[in-house]
């Protein structure tokens, strides 16, 4: 067992000279709570792709039964609006990566300056699925309120549709488009709801970084965040061609 | 050889130590905002056996009504929501967390040496949630009950019951996050908690289960919860993921449901297993024969706990194809479990074995378990399934290992640990009394459910043709018996609080690091940093250091 | 054989920016790649291309920002174990649905 963290006599007593502030009691070692807290953020990592995972498995298997509908659905969602968001996450996850670097490096100002970047990315990133989601309203393509079969029965009569010459939908597949505005919904809707929960918490990290928290040495936290939010954007590197580019030829 | 092992300290002159986990500090807010793993122990033992006695008095209820073949004592509707309260309180409020979250919390730091849990904040938090969890399901259950069956079968639980499906549903999904917490804590802790020389194969195999299950917890939970956030929406909003009309599939959230609950019942008995290699050992003074093995089945329980969970769908109409996949895979569990059995009665082999309560427990759950597995290979077959499955033949399979296995798992390791937690003995005859009467009255209560379920009594039903009757009285009548063997401990290990012997540091000769220290423990478990020189379970090792300290004190 | 891997783990391995640097251009490459793919008819490919690029995508995330390529054998292993069991989800739940129209033998 390489990973094996027994703790050998002179760690503990290099341990004993060097108690660092941020070292809780009941860790023997500052490596030891670096550890522990790194391989907790992967675990709770482990409990998110199930989460995903169910709703994942769900999406497979209603796309296999109504391709048609799910094509004609997907063509519904802003291809430019979904490709900018893409290329807005993989940069938030970049400046939040050299957030990381700079916190490990200890340079100050340029951890602030990441943080702040990666906040607004994610902003960025909420205000366009917030332009994605009034359309949808508009059309009201919200499965269980109001649901409208309109773009499906009668393509030509939407831009959207018409732009990919969709054929009309029997009325029995047409319904079945509900089912992917569903998941479009629940699927981007979990992932923003993470989005907003990591916001929330950069936010607070930006805040303490100003006091130099982060640059001290101790620099867990950040790393075990920048884990989360790289997470939040593999989510969204499977989510995006999943939902947006099923089938985008005439 | 001495009739018993048990050492206590020179009652007259003996004293609970001044300075422990329990006396650091006082006031309601000590405990309610503590870090340490033994007192969110502590309080987790109290919240899940207060559950246990809801779920308990379920029980007597729905053996109350089925006295008669009638349906006299309650409505069906009634009926309906008592056993699915049952179900639901004793599966997500007492049998998951029960071993993990008070013996594994309280112990496995301890065992390993370590001066807590790797994050005692997230320990505690798990504890807050399933408190909310808690009130949240009994707040459902009074203002109106559920009746889907805790498996919250769909169709019916989306589109034709009315009861509280939402509330509940929340309820288990909070339930679930507290329990992913506590399995993430347990794999932080056990792999980067422990203490020098504490290599993976000296752990005690009580830690190796918590490991195995806490891989289960992490890892199957969030299906769980996600399949429980689809059935509320389906409720509300009328998503159709599950809703046929629509063109979503019942059976996918059978599919999701029972990926978690099938290792689930791993969550549950794993734990009991831990448990009992720790009392056989102990109480035949050898160690346990094949460690290797035995810890390695835990971890094969958890892997093949993945593969098997359709085998709760032979009737349901899943593919031919893959009934005969998950049969066949379903045959493999049997495997671990058995090399498991096997070891035990290995270890007991040649063993100076003692009768205390602990062990009593331990050989009730050896032989229950072992009928409650063996019946399981009946139902994983899938074409004996056909005839057995939704009959009390079910009830009783699962009732032999769950009660049988885990419950006895659950009350021999509350007796072993008990002068641990409390540095008090629990009364030895009349808990000895206790074990007894359980063991009797278990069988009394499920063994005619095996017989009334091969007759074809369905489960679930208020009523029953009236050619069942005498088993079912004989249920009842055992259900009773049961109930006295498990209100005795309660009340007599109330009692033991103030008026038991006490115990000293370790009353059962036990080698585990958790032994070696006073009882009950300090609040950071160790004065010095333990160094574990020796295998598990090396009772010759045990020996030498009394040695050593006769010498040194003489 | 413990000391040595406890030397390893206290190592902490910095990513120099020029990694994260060359990771996110190829991470916007391969995204203008897999839009553009969608657009051209390709039958059956269509998904496995989509699917594949994004699989490349995440492979770079997880090696290189979330540091698993530096990082000890355990989190290599808790990885694996999370992909591991999503497949055991997704395989074995879609291997009912796709032997369900084989009907009976």
């Amino acid at each position: 067992m390489s990973d094996s963290p027994v703790l050998t006599q002179d760690a503990l007593e290099a341990a004993h000279h060097a108690h660092p502030p941020y070292q809780r009691h009941h860790f023997e070692t500052m490596d030891q709570q670096n550890d522990a807290t790194n391989f907790a953020m992967w675990l709770f990592l482990l409990t998110e792709i199930m989460f995903f995972g169910g709703l994942f498995t769900a999406y497979l298997i209603l796309r296999n039964w109504y391709y048609p509908a799910f094509v004609a659905a997907s063509h519904q969602l802003n291809v430019y609006w979904g490709s900018l968001n893409t290329l807005v996450l993989i940069s938030s996850s970049f400046t939040m990566a050299m957030g990381v670097w700079c916190a490990e490096t200890r340079r100050k100002s340029g951890l602030v300056l990441c943080l702040t970047l990666t906040f607004l990315l994610g902003l960025v990133f909420l205000g366009i699925k917030t332009i994605e989601y009034s359309e949808k309203i508009e059309k009201h393509h919200v499965p269980g309120f109001h649901y409208s079969l309109q773009s499906f029965l009668n393509p030509a009569s939407d831009p959207a549709a018409a732009q990919y010459g969709d054929k009309p939908l029997a009325l029995d597949m047409a319904r079945k488009t509900e089912l992917y505005f569903f998941l479009y919904f629940a699927m981007t809707g979990m992932h923003a709801l993470h989005m907003i929960i990591g916001i929330a918490i950069l936010g607070f990290m930006i805040f303490r970084a100003r006091a130099g928290a982060y640059t001290t040495g101790h620099v867990t936290f950040v790393e075990n965040f920048g884990l989360y939010w790289h997470f939040v954007d593999i989510i969204w590197i499977f989510l995006f061609p999943l939902l947006y580019l099923i089938s985008r030829h005439q | 050889m001495s009739t018993t092992i048990v050492t206590l300290p020179d009652q007259s002159t003996a004293r609970i130590p001044k300075m422990n986990y329990l006396s650091k500090e006082n006031g309601l807010l000590s405990w309610l905002l503590t870090g340490d793993h033994k007192r969110i122990a502590i309080l987790y033992l109290i919240s899940i056996s207060f559950f246990f006695f809801i779920g308990g008095a379920l029980a007597g209820l729905i053996r109350l009504e089925l006295l008669t073949p009638q349906s006299d004592l309650m409505a069906t509707d009634t009926y309906n929501k008592i056993f699915s309260m049952h179900g639901i309180i004793m599966i997500f409020f007492f049998l998951v967390p029960s071993v993990p979250a008070t013996l594994g919390n309280f112990l496995i730091p301890m065992m390993l040496g370590a001066k807590d849990l790797a994050l005692p904040k997230v320990n505690l938090l798990s504890w807050y949630l399933y408190i909310a969890a808690g009130i949240l399901a009994l707040y459902a259950m009074i203002t109106g009950g559920v009746d889907t069956g805790w498996t919250f079968t769909t169709p019916l639980s989306t589109h034709y019951v009315n009861t509280n499906v939402i509330t509940t549903g929340m309820a288990i999904f909070i339930a679930g996050f507290s329990s992913i917490f506590t399995g993430l804590n347990f794999i932080v802790t056990i792999h980067k908690m422990r203490a020098p020389g504490m290599t993976w194969f000296r752990m005690p195999l009580f830690v190796w289960a918590h490991y195995a299950t806490s891989i289960l917890m992490v890892l199957g939970t969030p299906v769980l919860a996600i399949a429980l956030v689809l059935v509320v929406l389906e409720r509300t909003v009328g998503i159709g993921v599950f809703d046929p009309a629509k063109g979503g599939d019942p059976l996918l959230f059978q599919h999701l449901f029972w990926f978690y609950s099938h290792p689930a019942v791993y969550i549950m008995i794993l734990p009991g297993m831990g448990v009992i290699s720790e009392v056989i050992s102990t109480f035949s003074r050898k160690r346990v024969f094949g460690y290797t093995a035995v810890a390695f089945s835990s971890v094969a329980i958890a892997v093949f706990g993945f593969f098997v969970w359709a085998h709760h769908m032979f009737i349901m109409g899943i593919s031919n194809y893959s009934v005969l996949i998950f049969s066949l895979l379903t045959m493999l569990v049997a495997v671990p479990s058995a090399i498991k059995i096997f070891n035990w009665a290995f270890t007991l082999y040649k063993g100076s074995i003692t009768f205390e309560t602990p062990m009593l427990y331990a050989f009730g759950f050896m032989g229950l378990f072992t009928i409650g597995g063996m019946t399981g290979i009946f139902l994983g077959t899938s074409g004996v399934d056909i005839h057995l499955t939704e009959t009390y033949f079910i009830v009783a399979h699962f009732h032999f290992v769950m009660v049988g296995g885990m419950l006895m798992a659950f009350l021999a390791g509350v007796h072993f640990w008990w002068p641990k937690m409390t540095g008090r003995m629990y009364p030895e005859k009349i808990s000895q009394l206790a074990a007894l009467v359980t063991f009797i009255g278990f069988n009394l209560t499920f063994f005619p459910q095996f017989i009334l379920g091969t007759l074809g009594m369905p489960r679930r039903y208020a009523s029953y043709p009236p050619e069942f009757q005498v088993l079912n009285v004989f249920s009842t009548a055992g259900a009773t018996i049961l109930g006295i063997g498990y209100l005795l401990p309660v009340l007599y290990l109330t009692w033991s609080l103030k008026y038991g012997e006490i115990a000293g540091n370790n009353p059962w000769q036990a080698t585990g690091l958790e032994w070696q220290t006073q009882s009950p423990p300090l609040t950071e478990n160790f004065v010095e940093l333990p160094i574990m020189d020796h295998e598990a379970y090396d009772y010759e090792w045990l020996e030498r250091q009394k040695e050593k300290e006769v010498a040194s004190v003489g | 054989m413990s000391e040595q891997a406890h030397h390893d783990e206290h190592e902490h391995h910095i990513v120099s920016p020029k990694v994260y640097v060359v990771i996110f251009l190829a991470l916007l490459a391969l995204t203008s790649l897999t839009v553009g793919a969608s657009f051209i008819e390709m039958g059956i490919f269509n998904p496995i291309i989509a699917l594949g690029i994004a699989v490349i995508k995440a492979v770079l995330v997880v090696l290189f920002f979330m540091h698993v390529k530096y990082s000890t054998k355990l989190t290599k292993l808790t990885v694996g174990a999370g992909v591991f069991t999503f497949f055991i989800l997704i395989g074995m739940t879609l291997a009912d649905y796709f032997t369900r129209a084989w009907g009976r033998w």
